[in-house]
């Protein structure tokens, strides 16, 4: 990691990419780190364009919004579409399958995962989607230890949910093959 | 694991006030300030609290200022277009000295404008947003730890002087989670309105003694009947059309700010000792401006930042003293030039004078910064 790990997440609104942003921040403050986190969204409360930030740093963080994204979560085509273009060449782009990537994005930077789906079928609730997602990135970077992720997780969660998000954490973890997190796991390491 | 926690600025208002002892939110939520009301909804009956959510805001700040007459210290928090509404009742809460809380967070206007994006176009609002000639107190934080401590010193303030205090924030602020360590409660200052139970002769209610500004406050409800009112009034609380008592009181009113502006008034200086250009910003700008002077610095470019915590009344004389020094003044804040005109005043006539500004809802960046910076002059000049 540079000195600052600057991740962006988008989708629609209702998708809890917000959260999904939330949890990695609040898992870097468990952890001892720095950590900023903001939003931005329409005035819809589902259904317009959604986009949460989080800055993981060792360091003071001023700045609160991400302007060169070292990864990007892309929940919807229009998302990807609209934030694919203004990344950085050495960006980490995850998408659901469900989506096509642009031509401008290399397709060696772009991790390509059923995350809805998985939500739905293997976690049995779509809406643990954002979940599955957290999990996912979680083991491409390496970023925290799952302790840490669950302590992160059940702070911002309804209260008797706690088993149903650790299982769409496991289940994001698993779409994240061994040669994957590898090939990322270095150069991100915080 | 770190005792830190991720709070959102609009949380750590809610934290702050609770710590400084307010027991009472009235309010009509709004964007980006709705945070604020619902953890008052939460936090409040926990602690023994009372939260109504009103019809509006003309009702809420009404709420607010009938339960801080009652003797419980009281707040509200809205955005832009309540702000608006809020504006005649705060100037009753001047004109009757009853202390409260407002909490405007900032969203890009006129009207209702942008509702989810970052302004600071409120900034003359909060001093004159209000008619006739008031005093006002208005602190703006740049981080949610700031957040909560200027909460807490707003009560404070509003506390001691007897009169609504604004809270300034912006949507930077206000939607931004960080980790925080908040302070031991116990540990903070807190002031108390100063209480007078005594049935003084001839129910004088507002009397101040000599070479003071601020009067008792009576225990509203309970002992000796008193009138409150947003007329003119005499020490008994009661109307007047007396000029010569109505003129003294109005005086007394600002003179209660003005004279205790030293008291009233917080700045931070960053790196200015050897700059040649100062930032001069407040609220969230700061963030932005801290990035832009570290990789100028590096550059090895004297650059330092001037901030106003308290951005009512204008830190003129702290300005002139602490960038006495300084040949460029570099204004930069999210509205089209406000607390641009206040430097301007405050400069002197060496000193040049340059604005940064943002309407649009975007956020200054620090590279929008350095390149105001480093570029030719601005579009305001001072001369």
């Amino acid at each position: 990691m540079s000195d600052k790990f600057q991740m962006r997440f988008t989708g629609s609104g209702g998708q809890g990419v917000i959260l999904a942003s939330v949890i990695f921040a609040e898992a870097a403050v468990v952890k001892g780190l720095h950590a900023v986190q903001s939003q931005a969204y329409g005035p819809e409360a589902r259904g317009g364009s959604s986009k949460a930030e989080c800055i993981i740093s060792h360091g003071e963080i001023w700045f609160s919004k991400v302007i060169r994204p070292d990864f990007l979560l892309a929940l919807t085509q229009n998302a990807l579409d609209k934030y694919a273009p203004e990344l950085a060449g050495d960006a980490v782009v995850m998408i659901d399958d469900s989506l096509d990537a642009p031509a401008c994005l290399d397709p060696e930077r772009v991790v390509s995962v059923p995350i809805l789906r998985s939500a739905k079928e293997d976690v049995g609730k779509a809406i643990t989607a954002n979940i599955v997602a957290v999990g996912a990135i979680n083991e491409l970077f390496g970023l925290f230890d799952e302790d840490v992720l669950r302590e992160a997780v059940s702070r911002h969660i309804p209260k008797g949910t706690e088993e149903l998000n650790f299982r769409a954490l496991s289940v994001g973890k698993g779409l994240i093959a061994p040669e994957l997190r590898d090939k990322y796991l270095e150069e991100n390491e915080i | 694991m770190s005792k830190a926690v991720l709070m959102q600025g609009n949380e750590a208002v809610v934290e702050g006030a609770i710590a400084a002892g307010a027991r009472f939110f009235a309010g009509y939520p709004i964007t980006p300030s709705t945070e604020i009301a619902e953890q008052s909804a939460l936090r409040l009956p926990q602690v023994g609290g009372t939260f109504i959510q009103m019809e509006d805001e003309l009702a809420s700040v009404a709420a607010v200022l009938g339960a801080s007459a009652a003797g419980v210290k009281a707040f509200t928090a809205t955005s832009g277009p309540g702000f608006s509404l809020m504006q005649e009742n705060i100037g009753y809460g001047m004109m009757a000295e009853i202390p409260c809380v407002i909490v405007d967070v900032q969203r890009t206007g006129p009207s209702t404008g942008l509702a989810t994006s970052p302004s600071q176009g409120d900034y003359m609002q909060a001093r004159w947003g209000t008619h006739g000639d008031h005093p006002v107190i208005a602190l703006s934080p740049s981080s949610v730890l700031e957040a909560y401590r200027l909460t807490v010193r707003a009560f404070n303030l509003s506390e001691k002087y007897r009169t609504p205090v604004i809270l300034l924030m912006d949507e930077i602020v206000g939607h931004m989670r960080e980790g925080v360590t908040l302070p031991n409660p116990n540990e903070l200052i807190i002031n108390s309105r100063k209480m007078s139970f005594h049935d003084g002769a001839n129910k004088q209610c507002y009397f101040v003694p000599e070479g003071q500004y601020v009067p008792a406050m009576k225990p509203f409800g309970r002992g000796e009947r008193y009138n409150v009112t947003g007329l003119a009034h005499d020490v008994s609380g009661f109307p007047t059309n007396d000029n010569a008592v109505a003129g003294a009181n109005i005086k007394r009113l600002l003179d209660k700010v003005e004279k205790n502006a030293d008291d009233i008034i917080r700045t931070e200086e960053i790196l200015l000792d050897d700059a040649e250009t100062a930032v001069v910003c407040f609220g969230g700008t700061k963030r932005a401006a801290m990035d832009a002077i570290a990789a100028l610095r590096e550059k090895g470019e004297k650059v330092g930042l001037f901030r106003p915590v308290t951005v009512w009344p204008f830190p003129e004389k702290q300005l002139r003293e602490k960038c006495a020094h300084v040949r460029r003044l570099l204004v930069v804040e999210h509205n089209h030039g406000q607390m641009l005109l206040q430097v301007q005043r405050a400069a002197a006539p060496a000193q040049r004078v340059d604005f940064l500004g943002r309407i649009d809802g975007t956020v200054i960046t620090p590279d929008d910064i350095i390149a105001a910076i480093e570029g030719k002059e601005g579009e305001y000049h001072a001369q």
